[in-house]
């Protein structure tokens, strides 16, 4: 009951009744979607980025290990 | 005898290096004289690049020369440092027990008269070529002594922090362009309120508080930057 | 007390911790942009003198409050890592820099669009954009700098220089910006003034200023953690690390 209450609250504020005026915002649509796209492309790359490079420098770390693996014992013990 | 053999006191040590740098400048008088060559150049081209029409060329003197200005301290700021670094000299000093804020502030000391004092002192010719109004070359010449002052203590930084690279030049000049901006905008303005008959005192108040601030501030970075640059 | 700052200067405690902070803050942070996303493009009723095209604010305002932020940020974990030689604080250092300009970046695309139907121009000499775009090249001068130095430990103490001299530049470029800007404000365009918000449209933006925030903490933490596998690549936790991944 509560949510059903609480969608028809949520539907009755919604702004755009069509995904056409969502897209079009009165002309600015253009504007405003370019603009998120942009932030959207450069938000997903600086979050995948360091991601990406990490993942790609283990894999890196674990081939070169694999390949010393066999022979002499020589890899320094870390701290 | 035995005094001459004590380490010389901060004073005489500073006066020393400045001494020093500025002889070493004179020596090679063709590195004093290209800064100014280049500021003649630069100058050259606005007229050809705007067209030669008198009042076009006073709208933007002030900005023009102020640009200028600051593009030839940056050029040369690159060097403070570097002849001293690779042989070895820049290491002894931070070995020295003078305190290296105060020879810092020598060496830029040095680089100032070399630079900007001069610049300064032979902008009036250049101003008179760009048709600067007359009654603005005072402001000119008083704003160039200030804010080049401030141009060679933050440049100083900037060729603190990248002396130990190779390729320091262009570097420097995108680490320290942003931190030029504020004289560039209180010149121009002491220099454009000037020529519109306005008080010009307050901007050159500002530009001296800016250079009481660098002078302050920026020996501690330059000397942080140069053991940076040392030890790496 | 102690024993958390030497903790702090571990690194693979702080790969671990950075690794659960981020179990929990991504997902929320992510909720968050959802939710503040969802709300201020369909839920917030235009602008009555701008349109629709306001709503460029939910992602302009949150870029460049945490840009702005981000430059703090990063001249304190500078002035830690001086002071204190603290290697993992120039780890978060060198960790702000890259995501400072990239939301410097989105702050000045986003306003720059948001402009050309407002203003009807995309670019205006205005003493904020003016100031966002000084503060992207200091940003830049930073990575330029780190990049420049290869050996990584000086490149991290020259960058932490560099960012505390921006620091004490920071609000004399803003102050005088502004200032020169009052100077040459052009008449006929004048939107310098404080425009009220209604709380309709503020709530959402205030929950997007939020998740940017966590955004960046998270963006943060994934650099540090890449940036100390990479630094410590000669250590057996890390070797550790790589054969576990190489398993799977």
């Amino acid at each position: 009951m509560i949510l059903q209450a609480w969608l028809a609250r949520l539907d009755q504020n919604l702004y755009f009744r069509s995904v056409d005026s969502l897209m079009d915002m009165d002309g600015h649509g253009a504007f405003v979607w370019s603009a998120y796209l942009i932030a959207g492309l450069v938000l997903v790359a600086i979050v995948v980025v360091p991601v990406r490079r990490k993942r790609k420098f283990l894999d890196r770390l674990a081939g070169e290990l694999k390949r010393r693996e066999g022979g002499p014992k020589a890899m320094k013990e870390g701290d | 005898m035995s005094r001459q053999r004590r380490a010389p006191g901060t004073g005489s040590f500073c006066l020393t290096l400045l001494r020093r740098q500025l002889i070493l400048a004179a020596r090679r008088p063709i590195e004093i004289g290209n800064p100014l060559l280049f500021f003649a150049m630069v100058v050259a081209l606005f007229p050809l690049g705007l067209g030669p029409a008198p009042d076009k060329l006073a709208d933007f003197a002030p900005g023009i020369l102020w640009i200028i200005a600051l593009l030839s301290s940056l050029l040369t700021s690159d060097t403070v440092f570097r002849s001293d670094f690779e042989d070895g000299s820049l290491e002894q000093l931070l070995l020295a027990p003078q305190p290296l804020y105060m020879s810092v502030l020598a060496y830029i000391a040095a680089h100032w008269l070399i630079t900007g004092l001069l610049l300064a002192l032979v902008s009036p010719l250049f101003a008179l070529m760009i048709k600067l109004p007359e009654q603005a070359i005072g402001v000119l010449v008083g704003g160039l002594l200030l804010g080049t002052a401030v141009l060679s203590l933050v440049g100083g930084i900037g060729a603190a922090l990248t002396v130990g690279l190779k390729r320091g030049g262009m570097l420097i000049s995108l680490l320290i362009l942003p931190f030029y901006m504020p004289v560039l905008i209180f010149g121009s303005a002491a220099v454009q309120n000037a020529i519109a008959g306005y008080p010009a005192a307050p901007y050159l108040a500002i530009l001296g508080a800016m250079l009481c601030l660098a002078i302050a501030l920026a020996p501690l970075a330059i000397a942080a930057g140069l053991r940076i640059s040392v030890d790496a | 007390m102690w024993s958390f700052f030497h903790k702090l200067g571990s690194p693979p405690w702080l790969f671990g911790i950075a690794g659960s902070i981020l179990r929990w803050l991504l997902p929320i942070t992510l909720v968050a942009l959802a939710v503040g996303l969802v709300w201020g493009l369909l839920f917030t009723h235009p602008d009555f003198r701008q349109g629709n095209s306001y709503r460029i604010i939910y992602i302009h305002v949150p870029a460049a409050v945490v840009a702005l932020a981000g430059y703090y940020v990063m001249a304190i974990a500078g002035a830690v890592s001086l002071i204190w030689k603290m290697k993992m604080a120039d780890v978060a250092m060198k960790a702000c820099a890259p995501i400072g300009a990239a939301l410097t970046f989105i702050a000045l695309v986003t306003g720059s669009i948001w402009g050309k139907p407002t203003w009807g121009t995309w670019w205006v000499w205005d003493a904020r954009i003016t100031s966002m775009l000084i503060l992207l090249f200091l940003y830049l001068g930073v990575v330029a700098l780190y990049e420049a130095y290869d050996n990584k430990e000086a490149a991290s103490k020259a960058c932490a220089v560099l960012s505390l001299v921006g620091t004490v530049n920071i609000p004399i470029i803003y102050k005088s910006v502004d200032w020169w800007y009052s100077l040459h404000q052009p008449a006929s365009i004048k939107f310098t003034g404080e425009s009220t918000i209604d709380a309709s449209m503020l709530y959402p933006l205030l929950l997007m200023i939020v998740a940017f925030y966590g955004l960046f903490t998270c963006c943060m933490l994934l650099n540090m953690r890449a940036e100390l596998v990479e630094r410590e690549a000669r250590t057996n936790w890390v070797r550790k690390l790589a054969g576990a991944g190489a398993r799977r």
